[in-house]
């Protein structure tokens, strides 16, 4: 275990622990948008950063949710520079999201209400890789990633045209921090609203309720994983 | 080629190197640098094989092809040896005028080198202006050696510092002698290299891995280039030494594409080095292995960001990662690895060679060595410069560059490449070293200097860098991405008269942002040009801010051109015009330009001869 201060308060954590991790742990606010549980941290969006002190004496800015713990470290999370900081960085993000609730709200927490920004385009992507990371980790198919660089920076299917690889399960949308893809079931389509396009999948109806309950290329990829043949998918979990 | 299987082998095959050549004989030695090259050395090459064999003279005086030179400006260049005749500028229409001369001691007078400022001819490279206030350490043998021969390496002593540490020192006492020479990062960084080096031999992980770093990208710099493709053997020798000190078994030299002859040099060089047992298993019989391979770059900047430059290596999206935990413990394949860049390597085997205590001597208090820049922009001679820590600016642009063109007016230089500072012309005696640059607000870099003058409008240059930055960007965080484009687009509206004072503020707001949020060293010193030349130009941005003027006449909506009304009407412009802009009225009578048709491309200006086109 390791002893480290967040804004005076002393705490013990693991080695290894982010000090976001453990910010969170003891209920103490700081701000995030690219940063999930459920898959690795990334340090995009840099709104966690934090100001601290090493037992060296050595001060840094640094972003918490990829800042390990060490003994004798002390946190600010949220003094003068972090705080200035963070509402320039809100600040470009109005700017390029204006409609986007969830930036608004952020902003006014931050104590931000507009930008000094021209607001131009309309995006409701941050690029916070949130999407990117879940397909790839937790889901294990890759079927979205971003395409150019820099400026030019999207996220998209492959040539913006390959669905193959995608197999519909939601997921991405499921983890947008700002709605900018979302999932819709009508009927036997499940529709996935991507920045770039809306892609169409086929679901299946479930054997006794006769629900559409899956897509049918989550249930293949489903049945592949679990090693599960095929027919136990027919009836969705209720009927089971 | 026969394995050397010890330093006595070593030792045996320079022995018979310098047997077999004549100290005596002539040879013309052509720079086969990217520069010369690019300028037809290898027209002249060919020429010159032509001319001695004609003449029956190919036993008598050899060809050889060295390294850059570095005075790229003036190439093609070449020398005469061993008499050390210096010609520039030559073609191949000289080559037979040369041979003859060298044949009857002479020399050809209008291929020496003539300076604009100091009068005389100069026979000698050592004594042209350029090359006499340098200290060539690392490009020293570049100019001697045919970096395609490995035995012309040896010939000058080439391995001889890998020999003697595999044979004398401990990994332990190379490292301590690395970190006594004072040698820092030359990449830009500046880090220690010794304590790099420490830091990943005591790491826990196998294999560890070297890396030299030749992604060179920024604009108006060519040195890693020029020492990749001149002495690839140097650069070599040093991560050999280095994997021994560190106890690396698997190494990368990562170049980029665009670099074909460094990509072909290097190639050659680590199959020449394995062929004599100098690479690979149990070199030189010392049971050491340490196996290189060449991997080239798609040409993205920010993969010369080590983070980056390893994802990339990964076969990954060149995208920097976090540092918090270093990458001497967790870098290529989340294995210890140590990265320095191409010069930091080429420093190496000097050290060993004459020892910490003779380094350490050349330099500052902080940084010790010497360092290669490349001297471009408006000075008279640009070019490779390696001069020691510690030189002032005024000498490097004054003495060596020998001052700005056309006797204009020096007005600032921005080291460190596109994401450096601009210095002004009351910091020129300012000593460069690491923490000089740093605390002036600019940086190192990886060496370029880029020197500008009166006619360059600072606003218009701090666009221009903040531009290649923002495509350069990988995107990854916020502030890179998305301040970068900000920032650019704040100074467009500036220089298209739209820019209002808060902008100043503004800039500086969000330049403080980048510097302490973004992730890797691109955005975080991104700002630097913008900082810089608000802080040393101030009165510039307030020009065109308030007075919608630009003072240099750069930035094209704040400028008109006009004609005086003296102007004789001699038709030359009216011709120049590509938008049918100015007409003539009347014969002898000024000409009329259409300010409503004229683009400002400047055509008119540069072919009045009466200096009848004013710019306001």
């Amino acid at each position: 275990m390791v002893k480290l201060t967040i804004d005076g308060k002393q705490f013990e954590a693991a080695e290894g622990a982010m000090v976001l991790d453990v910010a969170r742990a003891h209920n103490i606010y700081i701000p995030t948008l690219c940063h999930h549980e459920s898959v690795t941290s990334y340090g995009a969006c840099r709104l966690c950063m934090v100001e601290i002190t090493t037992k060296s004496g050595r001060k840094n800015l640094v972003t918490s949710c990829l800042y390990p713990v060490e003994e004798g470290l002390a946190v600010q999370t949220n003094s003068e520079k972090v705080s200035a900081h963070r509402k320039m960085l809100i600040q470009l993000l109005m700017a390029r999201c204006p409609d986007s609730d969830v930036i608004k709200d952020m902003g006014k927490k931050l104590g931000v209400e507009a930008t000094p920004f021209p607001v131009e385009d309309h995006h409701k992507c941050i690029l916070c890789a949130l999407c990117t990371r879940a397909c790839a980790e937790v889901v294990g198919v890759s079927a979205i990633s971003f395409v150019n660089r820099g400026v030019e920076r999207e996220m998209g299917i492959p040539f913006f045209d390959n669905k193959d690889a995608c197999i519909a399960c939601g997921s991405c949308a499921y983890i947008c921090p700002t709605g900018a893809i979302t999932v819709e079931d009508r009927n036997d389509t499940r529709f996935i609203h991507q920045p770039w396009d809306d892609m169409k999948f086929k679901m299946t109806k479930c054997k006794v309720c006769g629900r559409y309950w899956a897509p049918v290329k989550q249930i293949e990829y489903m049945a592949k994983q679990s090693g599960q043949p095929i027919e136990f998918f027919d009836k969705c979990p209720d009927c089971r | 080629m026969k394995k050397l299987s010890s330093p006595m082998d070593l030792q045996e095959l320079r022995k018979s190197i310098i047997k077999n050549r004549d100290p005596k004989k002539t040879i013309v030695s052509v720079c086969g640098g990217t520069g010369c090259t690019a300028l037809g050395s290898g027209d002249v090459i060919k020429a010159l094989r032509e001319e001695l064999k004609n003449r029956g003279l190919e036993d008598k005086i050899e060809v050889k092809v060295s390294g850059c030179r570095g005075f790229c400006q003036h190439g093609a260049l070449v020398t005469i040896e061993p008499q050390g005749i210096f010609y520039q500028r030559v073609r191949p229409k000289d080559v037979a005028e040369v041979v003859e001369a060298t044949l009857n001691g002479k020399t050809v007078e209008h291929l020496l080198y003539r300076d604009p400022v100091l009068s005389g001819q100069f026979v000698h490279e050592q004594e042209v202006p350029f090359y006499a206030k340098q200290h060539r350490l690392v490009l020293a043998n570049s100019s001697q050696i045919d970096p395609k021969v490995i035995d012309d390496y040896i010939f000058f002593g080439g391995y001889g510092a890998l020999a003697k540490a595999l044979t004398t020192m401990k990994p332990d006492s190379i490292i301590e002698e690395i970190k006594a020479s004072g040698l820092r990062g030359r990449g830009g960084g500046g880090f220690p290299t010794g304590r790099k080096w420490e830091s990943t031999r005591k790491a826990k992980g196998d294999p560890k891995y070297i890396i030299c770093n030749c992604d060179e990208g920024d604009p108006g710099a060519f040195m890693d280039r020029s020492l990749m493709e001149g002495n690839p053997h140097s650069i070599l020798e040093g991560m050999i030494i280095g994997a021994f000190a560190i106890g690396a078994s698997e190494g990368y030299i990562y170049v980029r594409h665009e670099y074909p002859l460094a990509v072909e040099n290097a190639t050659l060089a680590l199959k020449q080095a394995e062929e004599y047992g100098l690479l690979g298993d149990n070199i030189l019989g010392s049971g050491f292995n340490f196996h290189v391979k060449v991997s080239r770059g798609g040409g993205a900047f920010v993969c010369g960001e080590s983070t980056a430059l390893m994802a990339s290596l990964e076969g990954k999206v060149g995208e920097p990662r976090a540092k918090y935990v270093h990458t001497s413990d967790s870098g290529l394949w989340g294995k210890p690895s140590n990265l320095n860049n191409v010069e930091t390597w080429a420093n190496v085997p000097i050290i060993i060679n004459n020892g910490s205590k003779w380094f350490s001597a050349i330099g500052t208090a902080g940084s010790k060595g010497t360092k290669i820049f490349s001297l471009v922009g408006k000075v008279r001679n640009t070019g490779l410069v390696e001069v020691p820590m510690g030189i002032s600016l005024k000498e490097i642009i004054y003495d060596i560059g020998g001052g700005i063109q056309g006797n204009r007016k020096f007005k600032a230089v921005q080291t460190g490449g596109p994401s450096g500072g601009c210095i002004p012309e009351s910091m020129l005696n300012l000593p460069v070293d690491f923490d000089e640059l740093t605390r002036v607000g600019s940086m190192m870099g990886s060496g370029a200097m880029i020197v500008m003058d009166e006619k360059n409008c600072m606003v218009d240059i701090a666009k221009y860098f903040v531009n290649f930055l923002q495509s350069e960007s990988c995107g990854k965080c916020l502030p890179c991405r998305e301040g970068v484009k900000r920032m650019y687009e704040i100074l467009t509206r500036i220089t298209e008269g739209n820019g209002k004072m808060e902008d100043l503020d503004l800039l500086e707001q969000l330049g403080t942002t980048l510097n302490s949020t973004a992730l890797c060293g691109l955005g975080q010193t991104a700002p630097n040009p913008v900082l810089s030349t608000i802080k040393y130009f101030r009165d510039e941005y307030v020009a065109h801010i308030r007075d919608k003027k630009c003072p240099a006449k750069v930035c094209k909506a704040l400028i008109t051109y006009n004609i005086n009304e003296k102007c004789p009407n001699c038709g030359l412009c009216i011709k120049a015009c590509p938008q049918g802009a100015i007409t003539p009225v009347e014969k002898k009578k000024p000409v009329v330009l259409d300010q409503s048709k004229c683009i400002k491309c400047g055509s008119c200006l540069d072919v009045c001869k009466l200096q009848m086109v004013k710019v306001k």
